[in-house]
């Protein structure tokens, strides 16, 4: 006798399809991307993914869990493509291929991986390698550098000196470093008008990448994989805390639209914020946690030692995250009078 | 009219299918070859049954008889013979059987003497008994006895009647043919309603997608005279449930701690308002019912069914494909499978759908549950879902509780958008029925406890009591003893000795009442084995004193019943 309970019908969804279309979303930023650094990143793509999926066979194997199942789920390649699009694009192989199998391995499995992680894998990877390498986490392509093919993926897989043309920062890294070096010399106004490094608002192409990411995640929005709330929560924190201080000192704070388009705000707002597993899950509680997430990232990027806060303002967020749920619980039907 | 609409959050649009079953009329289904008809039909309590096997019925007999008000009588739906009063398999997904009165029609379809039932010289009082009478249920599919929803709150004045013509379940049709053909019946019963419930308005809402049915429903109010609104809703499941509606058209919404008329609002099923004017202006019981017959199926369509037909019976009259595989009771949404294909129909039967995994693909393994929210999006009750299946499979039911597990009405919408395929909605039923019989369990080891107790407590009462009887009829005896010796002295005595002999015979008395007790008290220690406190270990010890100072503080200590013999027996030995 058959005992398959109701509904009987069912809508047309799965976990593959959200990820699918979570990694569909990235592809205007990816374009974009490969676009302004040349297509080493894509190169990183496929290496992210490939040690993303081994992990992931191994991990599924040891813990005695169905592999096709959980392998053709996406999840492992959503993670490795948001790690291949958080490291520099030239990196060595290896870096990406760590972090991506910290991410994997112990980011995710070791808590009990799909859906089970605190921590967003992603940023787990990327802080961790940011920490252990700082260095070749910080090395990215000099302004402009056309390179062939060929050459970057000899750099990528450690065939070809790293060379004088990696010794480049991401247009939010070179603005803090000029200013630490200038010591209150040099003003933001003046940075931002050599138009090689920062384009019109934020870093040249870089305001493309962005934009590439903005266009994604409005995607995702106006698909219902996500919600408003967390990126637009995480972008005014962003406006308001960047705004507030540029308008206090304008000299040594850059404007709102810079921090907006640079850096990983925007692949942070639309695909890193909105993780349904790490983070919120209540209206509210999504709203706080954008906020949150965008303070932070403002304090970390600004007034920190790193490159970009994102990585750590979310991981932050990530532990407050079930309190958050706990205490924003919505009223539900028939309940709302009471106090 | 324009009437303004709210919305309650959630809901989903599951393909309606529909269309299918409602090209042809409403057909009477012919008589089966015996129907089973199960007592327990309605909420509440199962009637009695009141014919035997043997028994020759008539159609519209009384053969269950309600059971306490809240419950609702149950009638022969053909007339033929009874051939058992028995356990029969029921349309439930437990498969239990439950008490059956099995019919074996004779082909003649004879009625009982139908009377109206004079409605306009009747009290309200007797209108709902004489409904109970005639079996009016909530044809929705809740099946609550209509009667117990007929008396407005005394504290709350009555704002709105809502009938439910929605029908938002996907395939189901019954109400919408029932309201085409038979608008003028449903109109003049809903006006019994009104009648009873004395509310303001009266709302009929139905689903846009039946604007046949409206359009029918309109025109009988207008004929009839009334001022009843029939107003469209917009089609989403689950708007045909009744808070779902009475939110849409009123704007308020009922929680599941409270009844709807603590609101100033009732709702109602269409079919249920047209069972209920044909009782009265027939003098018909609820004998049958109009069933959706659907799904893999080559002829869809509306049936009017006798309560008890077996289902396969009525599935064969709409051709079922080869490959179905089963029935589904109810909608795709909440029905469930019936467990073997000859159950019966009952009053909640709204539609039967050949199952086949054509129609519904069998469900995708489940994988775990990412938090993607779809669920909270889609629940109307604006619940959490995830945090629930959180909980429930961890058994940690109190906070399945907390997070409003009994808010759920199991409408199906969370599992349906679920990515992961989880089936929520068995998750959450599993913790509510593991609730319940926790609750039950907790209840019954209470009243046990406080049974034996009480035992506990009037045993030693007794004890006490039969003590105390003894110590008075052995010192009543002493004293007479006593009373004969000093007699008997003072008669033999020197004159030289009245004083004595006036206080003698008190002291006497009491001098062998403490004999007496002295002697009893020996006799008891001597008689006494030893007892199973004497040879404790200390942690036994512990535990009496314990359990010694419970006893006394919820009042159950013999001291004071005992009192009068511990207290002789002291006395004696202080006199030694």
């Amino acid at each position: 006798m058959m005992t398959a309970p109701a509904p009987f019908l069912l809508k047309d969804a799965s976990v593959s399809r959200v990820m699918t279309q979570v990694c569909l979303a990235l592809i205007p930023g990816i374009a974009a991307y490969a676009w302004l650094v040349g297509p080493a990143v894509l190169i990183q793509l496929v290496i992210a993914s490939l040690a993303a999926l081994l992990a992931e066979a191994v991990m599924l194997r040891l813990r005695g869990k169905p592999l096709a199942m959980f392998l053709s789920d996406g999840s492992a390649v959503v993670t490795a493509w948001l790690i291949a699009l958080t490291f520099p694009p030239l990196a060595p192989w290896w870096l990406v291929a760590t972090g991506t199998v910290f991410a994997i391995v112990i980011a995710k499995h070791l808590y009990g991986g799909l859906g089970q992680n605190p921590f967003n894998p992603a940023m787990v990877a990327f802080a961790t390698c940011i920490v252990s390498f700082p260095a070749l986490m910080a090395q990215w392509p000099s302004v402009g550098l056309q390179m062939p093919l060929l050459d970057q993926i000899d750099i990528i897989l450690g065939l070809a000196p790293r060379v004088d043309a990696l010794s480049g920062a991401t247009p939010l890294d070179a603005m803090k470093t000029a200013l630490k070096l200038g010591d209150g010399e040099i003003d933001v106004a003046h940075l931002l008008a050599n138009q090689d490094i920062y384009g019109n608002f934020a870093g040249r192409g870089w305001e493309f990448v962005a934009a590439g990411y903005l266009i994604g995640g409005l995607w995702l929005w106006q698909r219902r994989l996500i919600s408003w709330h967390a990126p637009f929560a995480f972008i005014a924190a962003f406006v308001a805390i960047s705004g507030a201080l540029w308008l206090y000192h304008p000299a040594t704070f850059a404007n709102p639209l810079f921090h907006l388009l640079s850096g990983g705000t925007m692949l942070g707002a639309f695909f890193i914020v909105t993780d349904p597993v790490s983070g919120c899950t209540t209206p509210r509680g999504k709203l706080i946690f954008g906020a949150g997430a965008g303070l932070l990232a403002y304090i970390v990027r600004v007034f920190g030692g790193y490159p970009d806060g994102v990585a750590f303002a979310v991981l932050l967020m990530n532990l407050s995250a079930p309190v958050i749920d706990l205490l924003t619980q919505p009223r539900i039907f028939g309940m709302k009078d009471e106090s | 009219m324009l009437h303004q609409l709210f919305t309650f959050k959630g809901g989903v649009k599951p393909p309606t299918n529909k269309t299918q079953s409602v090209t042809l009329p409403i057909a009477a289904a012919p008589l089966p070859s015996r129907l089973i008809v199960p007592l327990h039909q309605s909420i509440g309590g199962t009637p009695r049954p009141v014919v035997q096997a043997g028994d020759k019925v008539r159609k519209g007999q009384l053969i269950g008889e309600a059971d306490g008000w809240i419950s609702a009588a149950v009638h022969a739906p053909t007339s033929g013979t009874v051939r058992a009063v028995a356990m029969q398999p029921q349309p439930h997904p437990s498969g239990l059987d439950a008490l059956s009165v099995v019919i074996e029609p004779d082909g003649r379809d004879e009625w009982i003497d139908r009377q109206p039932f004079d409605y306009a010289n009747a009290t309200p009082d007797d209108t709902r008994r004489y409904l109970q009478q005639s079996g009016v249920v909530g044809l929705g599919g809740a099946v609550f006895p209509t009667h117990g929803k007929l008396t407005a709150s005394r504290s709350v004045a009555m704002d709105e009647l809502i009938i439910n013509g929605a029908e938002c379940e996907p395939y189901i049709t019954c109400d919408d043919l029932l309201m085409r053909e038979r608008a003028a019946d449903i109109v003049r019963g809903i006006g019994i309603f009104r009648d009873l419930l004395q509310p303001k308005r009266v709302l009929i809402g139905i689903e846009d997608n039946k604007p046949e049915a409206a359009a029918a429903i309109r025109a009988a109010v207008a004929e009839l005279g009334e001022n009843f609104e029939v107003v469209s809703v917009p089609t989403r499941y689950p708007a045909g449930g009744a808070k779902q509606l009475i939110r849409v058209l009123t704007g308020k919404e009922v929680p599941a701690a409270k009844r709807s008329t603590d609101l100033g609002v009732q709702c109602f099923n269409v079919a249920t308002a047209y069972t209920a004017w044909r009782a009265i202006a027939y003098g018909e019981p609820v004998v049958s019912r109009i069933v959706t017959v659907t799904g893999n199926v080559h002829a869809p369509r509306n049936y009017e069914a006798l309560i008890g037909t077996p289902m396969n019976e009525l599935l064969a009259l709409a051709q079922p494909h080869p490959d179905t595989d089963g029935t589904v009771m109810g909608g795709p949404m909440m029905g469930f499978l019936v467990p073997t294909p000859d159950v019966p129909v009952v009053k909640a039967t709204n539609c039967l759908i050949a199952h086949a995994d054509r129609l519904f693909p069998p469900k995708a393994p489940e994988m775990p549950c990412i938090r993607c929210g779809a669920c909270a999006d889609a629940c109307p009750h604006e619940l959490q879902p995830f945090e629930l299946y959180w909980h429930a499979r961890a058994k940690n039911f109190g906070k399945t509780q907390q997070y409003h597990i009994f808010d759920c009405i199991e409408c199906g919408c969370c599992s349906f958008v679920c990515p992961s395929r989880i089936p929520l909605v068995q998750y959450f039923r599993f913790a509510k029925s593991e609730i319940w019989a926790r609750e039950r369990e907790k209840n019954a080891a209470d009243e046990a406890k406080t049974r034996f107790e009480f035992k506990q407590f009037r045993e030693e009462r007794e004890k006490a009591e039969k003590a105390e009887k003894l110590a008075k009829a052995a010192a009543a005896q002493a004293a007479k003893k006593a009373a004969e010796a000093a007699a008997a002295a003072a008669a033999d005595s020197s004159p030289a000795a009245p004083v004595e002999a006036a206080v003698d015979p008190t002291q006497a008395a009491k001098k062998a009442a403490i004999e007496a007790a002295m002697a009893r008290a020996k006799a008891q220690r001597e008689a006494a084995q030893p007892k199973n406190t004497d040879t404790l270990n200390p942690q036994q010890a512990e535990e009496l004193a314990a359990i010694e100072a419970r006893r006394q503080a919820a009042g159950l200590t013999d001291a004071a019943a005992g009192a009068a013999a511990v207290d002789t027996t002291r006395e004696a030995k202080t006199e030694e």
